[in-house]
C-alpha cells in the first residue's frame, strides 16, 4: 500500500493565487485530447482560441459583446452566492428581464431613448427580481433548497417565453417564432459604431462596481459576507439572517434580469426563445472562477468571452464543432471546482 | 482488550493524554466524561478512525496495529457511533449483508433467515424485513448493534447510545446489553450522564481534560462521587470577593419551558432571577438543559412557555438584536458560533452594531479599526484588527466575543461554559472579567459544567437536572456533597428534609 496521508490544511496563499492559471492549463491539457480525436492539432487550436480573437479589433470587441451577459449574470451569481443563497436561476431571470425588456420595446412606441433606455434597464431589473421572489420566500419562509427551485423555475420561464412567441408576440411578418422589433426608444446606443458593442458593456461595469462597493464597504455587505460565511453565528449576532438573504436572493435576480434587457435591447431587438442559450449557467462558472469576488468576475467573464468567441474561430478554422467551446467551459469548472476542494488538503508521506 | 499510554493532539489542544484503559471480557464498562474530556477522541482511535500519536492497543494479550476500521473490524472491534450508517431505503436484513454479499445472487429469504437467528441468538429484537426508513431511531440502533455483531465483533464501543433514544427505547438497549455480557461480549459505553452509567455498567473510567481521572467499580461508588470526579478543574484562585447585599433584581426567568432541536422537552417551568450585581450559577451535569436555557436566553431559540424579563420589561422570545439593544450580554456556549471565522477581528468586533459604523451609507473603516483597536488592547486580545478570526486561538476567539459583549456595559451578562476549553491563562481572565461585571453592578448568569468554577464566583448556584431546576442555594451554603445530590436528581428541599429526618 502507498504510504501516504491526506491532512486537512489550506495550501499557502501564493499557490491559491495560482489555481486560475493551474485550472486553465489542466483544462487545455484535458481537451486536448478531444482536438486530437478530432483530428486537428491542440496548439493550433489553442492560438485560434485564445490569440486570434484579439489580433483583429473587430473580433477584440466581440469578445467584449460577448463577454457582457457574463458579467451580469456572473454578478448574479457571485452577489447571491457570497450571502450563501444558491441562486442557479440566473438563466430564468435573465429570460424575465428580456421579456420585460421585449414587452417595454413593444408598448413604449415612439417614446424618446431619454424615458425608454432607463425605463428598460429598470424593467429588466425588476422582472428578474420577481423570479427570483418565490423561491427566495420559500427559503426563507419554510426553509426550502433554493438550488432545486431556482433551477426548476428556469424550466418554466422557457415555455411561457414560448407561448408567447407562438402566440400573442408572434411577429407578422417573420416566420420565425420572435416578437416585434422593439421601438428605437428602447435600443440600447452603441459604444463603439460598426460593432455590437452596446449600453450593457457599460451597465455590466457599473453593476460590478457598485457590488464591489456593496460587498466591501457597505453595512450591508458586511452582513452578507456573515451571513454566507457563518449563518448561526451572524444570527447570534442579531443579523437579521432571513432579510438579508430575501435581499441578496432579489438583487441577484434583479442583476440577471439585466442581462437579459441587455441581450434584447442591444443585440437582438426582440425575443427569441434561444436569446440566452446558457448564459445564466455560465454565470454560475464565471462567479466561481472569480472567486466570488467583482474585479475577479469581471475577468472570468472576459475570459469566457473569449474562449466562446475563440470557439468560433477554432470551428470556422480547423473545422472543429463549434461545441468545442463548451466542453472547454465545462472542463473549466470542473477542474476549478476540483483545485478549489483539493486546496484545502495536503498530501504528505506517513511516518 | 487494553490501551496503553495513548496520547493524541490536535494542533496544540492534547485531546488524549496517557491514557490506560482495559476492558475485561462480559463487562460493560463505561468511558465518563463532560463534553470535551476526550472519551470520544479515544474511542475512535480504538476504532481505526483516528491515529494515536502515542500509545499502544493490545487485544487479548497481543499488541495490535489499528490503521482503520477495517483493521478494527478485523481485531473484533465494533462501533456504533452517533450518527448510524445506515441505509435508510434498504431492508434490515440488505444492510446487514452490505459489503458482506455472499453469493452473487440475491436471496432475500436466506438473507432475512440468516438475520432473524442473529437477532434470536443475541437476544436483540428486528424484523429482518423492514426497511430502515421504517424504523424508529432506537430500532436503526439496534440494527447498527447487530450488524457489528453479525461481522464477530468481540468488543462493542456504542458513542453516547441513549442521546437519541426516548427512555422506554433506553430499557430494550439496556436489556440487550445486559444479553451480550452474558454471552462473553465486552461493551464500552460512552456517556456523560450518571444514573444511566449506574444502572448498565460494571466499572467506570472517568476523563477529565484528556486525561484519566480514575477507574471504580460500580459496587463501590455512589452517583454523587462520580460527579464529583466529572466536573471541576484546577482552581486558578480567581474567586469572587466580599458578601453582597440583596438588591433588585434585573433578570427575572418565570416557568421557562424549551423543547430541543429532536422536538423532546428539554426545559421544564425553570424560575430563577439574578439580582444586579450578582453572579447566579447554574451548575449541573451536561445535557441536562443548560444548552437549551443559554440559547432561550440568548434569543436563539423560541421557547415553549414562560416569561424573561430584564429590567422588568418582557423580552420573551425577542430575537439576538432586540436582545442586545434591552441590555443583555451574551456568550454563548459554542464559540465558534459566536463569531463569524472568515470575517476579520475588527468586522466581528462590530457585528452585532453595524448600524452605529456606518456613515454616509458605506462602513466606517477607521472608526472600525480604532474600535477593534481599543478593545484589543482594553481585552488583552492577541491579534491585529485584520486577522481572519478563524487563525485565533479559543482563548482569544472568546476574548473577542466578551470585547463585544462587555463594552457595552450590558445590564445582564449570559455566560454559557465561558471557559470550557480553554488554558489556564485564558480561565482566569474570563472568570476576573465575569467578576468585573459583577462588581459593575451587572446581573450575571453563569452556566457551566464546572463546578470549581461556579463554586468560586458565584453568590447563589442552581443546580440543573433534567430540565428542571433542582433548587437553588448560596454559594457559602454550597458543598460539593449537598450539590453532586442535585445533580444527580435529588430536589434541594428533598435533601434538606432528609437531613432533618
Amino acid at each position: 500500500m502507498l504510504n501516504l496521508k491526506i491532512e486537512r490544511q489550506p495550501a499557502p496563499v501564493w499557490l491559491r493565487t495560482l489555481i486560475p492559471v493551474a485550472a486553465a492549463l489542466a483544462t487545455f491539457v484535458l481537451t486536448s485530447v478531444l482536438l486530437v480525436l478530432a483530428r486537428a492539432d491542440p496548439l493550433q487550436a489553442y492560438y485560434h482560441f485564445l490569440i486570434s480573437p484579439l489580433s483583429s479589433q473587430v473580433s477584440a470587441l466581440e469578445v467584449l459583446v460577448k463577454s457582457t451577459p457574463l458579467m451580469l449574470t456572473g454578478a448574479a451569481a457571485a452577489f447571491a452566492f457570497s450571502t450563501g443563497y444558491y441562486n442557479i436561476g440566473g438563466e430564468g431571470q435573465l429570460y424575465a428581464g428580456a421579456v420585460a425588456g421585449a414587452w417595454l420595446g413593444i408598448v413604449l412606441k415612439g417614446v424618446s431613448p431619454a424615458i425608454g433606455i432607463p425605463l428598460m434597464i429598470l424593467g429588466g431589473f425588476i422582472a428578474g427580481m420577481l423570479w427570483a421572489l418565490l423561491p427566495a420566500l420559500l427559503k426563507v419562509r419554510l426553509n426550502v433548497d433554493e438550488v432545486v427551485t431556482t433551477l426548476l423555475l428556469n424550466s418554466v420561464i422557457l415555455f411561457i417565453v414560448s407561448f408567447l412567441l407562438n402566440g400573442v408576440w408572434r411577429d407578422p411578418v417573420s416566420q420565425w417564432p420572435q416578437s416585434p422589433e422593439i421601438t428605437m426608444g428602447t435600443v440600447f446606443f452603441k459604444l463603439v459604431p460598426r460593432s455590437r458593442l452596446h449600453l450593457g458593456f457599460i451597465i455590466a461595469l457599473m453593476v460590478l462596481a457598485v457590488m464591489w462597493f456593496i460587498l466591501n464597504h457597505s453595512a450591508l455587505g458586511l452582513r452578507m459576507r456573515a451571513v454566507g460565511q457563518g449563518k448561526e453565528a451572524a444570527r447570534f449576532a442579531g443579523i437579521d439572517v432571513n432579510r438579508t438573504t430575501l435581499i441578496a436572493a432579489l438583487v441577484s435576480g434583479g442583476i440577471a434580469g439585466l442581462a437579459g434587457v441587455g441581450e434584447v435591447a442591444g443585440i437582438h431587438f426582440h425575443l427569441i426563445d434561444s436569446i440566452s442559450d446558457g448564459l445564466g449557467y455560465s454565470g454560475v462558472i464565471v462567479a466561481t472562477l472569480g472567486g466570488l469576488n467583482p474585479v475577479g468576475v469581471g475577468l472570468s467573464a472576459l475570459f469566457i468571452g473569449l474562449i466562446q468567441t475563440g470557439a468560433q474561430s477554432v470551428s470556422r478554422a480547423m473545422n472543429v464543432p463549434v461545441y468545442l467551446g463548451q466542453i472547454v467551459q465545462a472542463t473549466l469548472l470542473l477542474v476549478t471546482l476540483a483545485l478549489l476542494f483539493l486546496q484545502n488538503y495536503r498530501v504528505s508521506r506517513r511516518r | 482488550m487494553e490501551m496503553k499510554g495513548i496520547t493524541k493532539r490536535f494542533g496544540s489542544v492534547i485531546a488524549n493524554n496517557q491514557i490506560h484503559f482495559e476492558l475485561r471480557k462480559g463487562e460493560v464498562h463505561a468511558l465518563l466524561g463532560e463534553n470535551g474530556a476526550g472519551k470520544t477522541t479515544l474511542m475512535r482511535i480504538l476504532y481505526g478512525l483516528y491515529h494515536a500519536d502515542e500509545g499502544q492497543v493490545w487485544v487479548d494479550g497481543r499488541p495490535v496495529q489499528i490503521h482503520s476500521p477495517r483493521d478494527a473490524i478485523q481485531a473484533g472491534i465494533g462501533m456504533v457511533t452517533q450518527h448510524f450508517s445506515v441505509v435508510p431505503t434498504l431492508t434490515v436484513a440488505e444492510n446487514l449483508a452490505l459489503g458482506r454479499e455472499g453469493s452473487p445472487v440475491y436471496q432475500p429469504a436466506a438473507l432475512e433467515n440468516q438475520v432473524a437467528q442473529l437477532s434470536r441468538h443475541y437476544g436483540i429484537p428486528v424484523q429482518p424485513g423492514a426497511l430502515v426508513r421504517h424504523l424508529s431511531v432506537g430500532e436503526q440502533q439496534r440494527v447498527e448493534i447487530l450488524k457489528a455483531l453479525s461481522r464477530d465483533a468481540r468488543v462493542l464501543i456504542l458513542d453516547e447510545p441513549t442521546a437519541v433514544l426516548v427512555p422506554q427505547e433506553v430499557e430494550v438497549l439496556f436489556e440487550a446489553l445486559e444479553r451480550l455480557c452474558q454471552a462473553g461480549l465486552s461493551v464500552v459505553f460512552i456517556s456523560h450522564k450518571l444514573h444511566e452509567v449506574m444502572a448498565v455498567c460494571d466499572r467506570i473510567t472517568v476523563l477529565r481534560d484528556g486525561k484519566v481521572v480514575g477507574s471504580v467499580e460500580k459496587a463501590v461508588t455512589t452517583p454523587t462521587g462520580l460527579a464529583r470526579m466529572m466536573v471541576g478543574r484546577e482552581n486558578f484562585g480567581v474567586t469572587r470577593q466580599g458578601e453582597r447585599a440583596a438588591s433588585q433584581a434585573v433578570l427575572q426567568v418565570e416557568r421557562l419551558s424549551a423543547r430541543n432541536r429532536k422536538g423532546l422537552e428539554a426545559l421544564h417551568e425553570v424560575t430563577l432571577e439574578v439580582q444586579a450585581g450578582e453572579i447566579l450559577g447554574i451548575a449541573g451535569v451536561s445535557g441536562n438543559g443548560q444548552t437549551e436555557l443559554s440559547q432561550v436566553l440568548n434569543g436563539m431559540l423560541k421557547p415553549t412557555g414562560g416569561r424573561v424579563l430584564v429590567g422588568g420589561k418582557n423580552v420573551t422570545g425577542l430575537p439576538p438584536a432586540q436582545l442586545s439593544a434591552a441590555g443583555v450580554g451574551r456568550i454563548p456556549e459554542d464559540r465558534s458560533s459566536g463569531v463569524v471565522a472568515e470575517l476579520t477581528v475588527a468586522e466581528n468586533l462590530v457585528l452585532d452594531q453595524l448600524d452605529v459604523f456606518v456613515s454616509g451609507g458605506r462602513l466606517d473603516r477607521k472608526r472600525i479599526n480604532a474600535n477593534a483597536q481599543t478593545l484589543i488592547r482594553e481585552y488583552q486580545i492577541k491579534a491585529a484588527p485584520e486577522d481572519r478570526t478563524r487563525t485565533l486561538s479559543g482563548g482569544n476567539m472568546q476574548k473577542v466575543i466578551l470585547a463585544r459583549n462587555l463594552s457595552r456595559n450590558p445590564q445582564v451578562v449570559i455566560a454559557a461554559q465561558p471557559t470550557r476549553g480553554l488554558d489556564v491563562g485564558a480561565t482566569d481572565y474570563v472568570r476576573s472579567k465575569l467578576l468585573e461585571q459583577r462588581a459593575r453592578g451587572s446581573a450575571v448568569l453563569l452556566i457551566s459544567e464546572d463546578l470549581d468554577e461556579i463554586m468560586a464566583l458565584a453568590d447563589r448556584i442552581g443546580v440543573i437536572y433534567e430540565g428542571r431546576l433542582m433548587g437553588i442555594l448560596p454559594g457559602k451554603e454550597a458543598t460539593v456533597e449537598n450539590l453532586g445530590l442535585m445533580m444527580s436528581g435529588h430536589p434541594l428541599d428533598q435533601i434538606a428534609s432528609e437531613r432533618e429526618a
